[in-house]
């Protein structure tokens, strides 16, 4: 059955299969499964962040420090790695530990000082850029045995596709997240939190771990993005990722999630990433296009997405008050 | 009801102070099991401040709580959940991104492994809802139902996580009335499987048509409790707005000596106040009685201009006016103090002496400011003749009581020297001299020629100084009220005389 709720996921997807279908009607090579695993291998990272940010944004929330938590990440590990012989997967672990940490605490921040999540996190941003560049203001490379292993890793598709582990891990994030927010009560709460806080706790929502929780995830998700972006560079370098946040709350969008609070899904955010990617590829694909026409598609994408949800509210209100108008007894 | 049936919940002795004031003094409230319980009492009459001492929203500063004999102390609304305490506010307090079985079951979802069994909750929770009357696809979103179903849901979840008292604040509040019907027979389910459930709501009709008993507040106190089926509308409305309605006889002055100042006609506003007309004369206090709800606070505004209606005319002094927005009246030499004094009246932080002088500064318009010495002038000036109590001039007002609050912001209004002065409930939260000490300056005002309207809920003080009143219910005038005729009694008939006055046991 049709809800009005999955209204906009459908419109995601639709969008997505018809983007690609023209990109595919003018470069029949876009269907080869090299473009698909690239489109995968290339967007893992901003993916594990989107998939953090629906969190945030489904409660109500933002969070625009994940850029400078991948950044933070990516040279914390090469630096790690560079002075020390700690094993990389050790330092996988500390890392998470650290950005998860990082993230509850501007998640208890924003609920016990009452501070809006936007300024709290943009606190965070210049707080993790500013430790990234305390680290190394150079670019790092990463050498490591290891790190070439889990680079070797992939499945090589008919056609000459190579599906490698990050977008694995993406994949697996948002199975991961779909499954938090959809199946369990923790998921519940942030719905929950989204529509409305005062009635969350008139309801019995646990706020404070609540919104802990969804500030740790979406800093543990940027820890993790961070080292799926130090995989897919082979480097740390402090200035990289800047603006990610604002990609990944677009993708967030785009993917039919109310910013606002309240209304969307993870399987939205995935086909919001794979639209980006997609306008990417084909613009890689012309050749002839500079390349910042990727973001004004984009703009032109998350326009057209806040215009149709505005335009749903107007149909779900106007239709209730027909409805309210024209009351009868059962 | 028998008397030898065990009281469900009792509370005695409940107090509850604010600074400055006293919200609960001492007061009583009896449950019995299978019981609909009226609560009934004007604004500030201490309703909503008992519901949330019981719930526990509130600690209470005095008083014990039995439920089933044994005593309770809630800390939190939650806690008083888990006690059976179930309450449903005016606005229904469910999530409208959720569906209705999410909503039903959020905090206690049935769960194997750690993951939700949606289509066992969405089964249950079709069973629950068929209890309660309602034959709907529970995953679906709640706001795909109208308002009355989803307070039927509220109600719902409410009984199912406690199910042994049951609150309902106003839950009729934004419904029609086959609406009302639907959560009416849900509450009759409810008292059949012996539960007790409040009930608070300003409709008199439906009090008598769901309640068999009523506990009625006044200022804090609990001023009766009553059987409903041996009395009449007519004694309820007595007891909510007044503890003796002695028949004094006031001694009436000149009535409308004064010219005409204001005409309105068929001024109103659609969903908010029926269209009505109204002539106010020099030299006259015009007093709007009223349950709370009734459009005295409305027509005040409409009047001012601090909300538009939609359609009628002014005319003041023989000469059509428009009046949009308060400026307008303002410039029209109009004055309103509003009811809420602490949201729209008084400007906390700023110093009693820029408080006096908002309005008339806002009325030359910030280019010209008033010299220091007159502001000083008039300040001081108002501090005198209306007996401010401060310390200094300078001082933040919400640092001053109530009552010096009130008498600052009518000086806020005199120094704009005003031909026609509005006054919403101008003694509501004030301690009784300052009371005095408003309605001789009432008097004062009106013998000096000026015209006052004046909306309140206290008929003792409507009878003092008024030397008309309107009557209003259901945001309709229904009744006018003029010289000898105005009277306590008289206005609670007035008020009274459409409520049901069969009443079945």
């Amino acid at each position: 059955m049709i809800r009005s709720t999955h209204l906009p996921l459908l419109v995601t997807l639709l969008t997505f299969v018809l983007a690609y279908a023209l990109c595919a009607a003018q470069y029949p090579a876009m269907l080869s499964t090299r473009v698909i695993a690239n489109l995968l291998t290339d967007n893992a990272f901003l993916g594990i962040v989107a998939v953090g940010m629906t969190f945030v944004i489904l409660s109500g929330g933002i969070d625009l420090s994940v850029g400078s938590v991948i950044a933070f990440t990516g040279v914390f590990l090469a630096v790690i790695l560079r002075e020390t012989s700690i094993h990389p997967l050790t330092a996988f672990v500390l890392v998470l530990v650290l950005t998860t940490a990082f993230g509850a605490a501007m998640g208890a921040v924003i609920h016990y000082l009452e501070m809006p999540p936007f300024i709290v996190t943009l606190a965070g941003m210049f707080f993790a850029r500013g430790a990234a560049y305390v680290l190394s203001t150079d670019s790092v490379p990463i050498e490591h045995e290891f790190y070439d292993f889990l680079q070797s890793l992939y499945y090589k598709a008919p056609g000459g596709g190579r599906f490698r582990l990050i977008g694995a891990v993406m994949l697996l994030a948002f199975v991961a997240g779909g499954l938090v927010l959809h199946r369990t009560r923790l998921g519940q709460n942030v719905y929950a939190l989204g529509g409305g806080v005062a009635t969350a706790r008139l309801m019995g929502v646990p706020l404070a771990r609540t919104t802990v929780s969804i500030y740790a995830i979406s800093g543990g998700l940027a820890g993790l993005a961070g080292i799926v972006f130090s995989l897919y560079t082979s480097a740390g370098y402090s200035l990289a990722t800047v603006g990610v946040e604002l990609d990944a709350i677009a993708a967030v969008v785009i993917g039919g999630t109310l910013l606002s609070g309240g209304y969307g899904f993870v399987a939205g955010t995935f086909f919001g990433i794979l639209i980006m990617g997609l306008i990417q590829t084909y613009i890689v694909f012309d050749g002839t296009l500079s390349s910042w026409w990727t973001k004004i598609v984009i703009g032109a994408l998350l326009f057209a997405f806040i215009l149709l949800q505005k335009g749903l509210t107007w149909a779900t209100t106007s239709r209730k008050r027909v409805r309210t108008g024209s009351a009868t007894p059962s | 009801m028998p008397d030898d049936i065990r009281p469900l919940l009792h509370a005695s002795g409940i107090s509850k102070f604010f600074p400055g004031a006293v919200a609960l003094d001492e007061v009583e409230l009896t449950l019995l099991p299978g019981e609909v319980h009226a609560l009934l009492g004007e604004n500030g009459a201490g309703k909503s401040t008992l519901i949330k001492c019981l719930t526990g929203a509130y600690r209470r500063d005095g008083g014990t709580i039995t439920l089933n004999g044994a005593e309770i102390d809630p800390a939190s609304t939650n806690e008083s959940q888990a006690l059976g305490i179930g309450t449903v506010y005016q606005e229904v307090n469910l999530l409208p991104n959720l569906t209705v079985a999410e909503n039903l079951f959020l905090g206690r979802q049935i769960t194997r492994g750690g993951l939700l069994r949606r289509r066992a909750m969405i089964r249950a929770a079709r069973e629950v809802l068929l209890d309660y009357g309602l034959d709907i696809d529970p995953a679906e979103p709640l706001t795909s139902y109208s308002v009355a179903v989803q307070q039927v849901v509220a109600i719902a979840r409410a009984v199912e996580m406690s199910g042994k008292v049951l609150i309902l604040d106003e839950p009729t509040a934004s419904l029609d009335r086959d609406e009302v019907q639907l959560v009416f027979s849900v509450i009759r389910k409810l008292r059949d499987r012996g539960l007790a459930v409040v009930f608070i709501t300003h409709f008199l009709d439906q009090v008598f048509e769901i309640s068999d008993r009523a506990t009625v507040l006044r200022n804090g106190r609990v001023v009766g409790e009553r059987d409903l089926g041996q009395v009449t509308p007519n004694d309820i409305v007595t007891l909510m707005l007044g503890r003796q309605l002695e028949e004094r006889v006031h001694e009436r002055k000149g009535g409308r000596a004064g010219e005409v100042l204001v005409e309105v006609e068929a001024l109103g506003k659609r969903g908010m106040i029926e269209p009505f007309d109204l002539t106010i004369h020099e030299g006259e206090v015009v007093g709007l009685a009223g349950l709370l709800g009734s459009g005295r606070t409305e027509t005040a505004n409409l009047l001012f201009g601090a909300v538009q209606g939609d359609q009628g005319r002014l005319r003041k002094r023989g000469q059509e006016i428009r009046i949009t927005r308060p400026r307008d009246a303002i410039t029209q030499r109009f004055a309103l103090c509003p009811e809420d004094r602490k949201t729209d009246g008084i400007v906390g932080d700023l110093s009693v002496r820029d408080n006096i002088i908002l309005a008339l500064q806002a009325r030359q318009g910030w280019t010209r400011p008033l010299p220091r010495a007159r502001v000083n002038e008039i300040a001081e000036h108002y501090v005198r003749a209306l007996d401010i109590r401060l310390a200094s001039l300078d001082m933040p007002i919400r640092l001053l009581s109530g009552g010096n609050q009130q008498k600052a912001l009518l000086a806020r209004w005199l120094a704009t020297q005003p031909e026609l002065l509005i006054l919403d409930e101008p003694t509501r939260g004030i301690d009784v001299g300052a009371h005095a000490e408003i309605i001789a300056l009432i008097e004062r005002l009106r013998e000096e020629g000026m015209a006052l309207l004046v909306a309140s809920s206290e008929l003792e003080e409507l009878v003092a100084y008024s030397t008309r009143v309107i009557v209003l219910r259901d945001r309709r005038q229904v009744g006018e009220l003029t010289g000898d005729q105005i009277t306590p009694s008289n206005i609670v008939a007035a008020i009274a005389a459409e409520a049901p006055k069969e009443v079945t046991a």
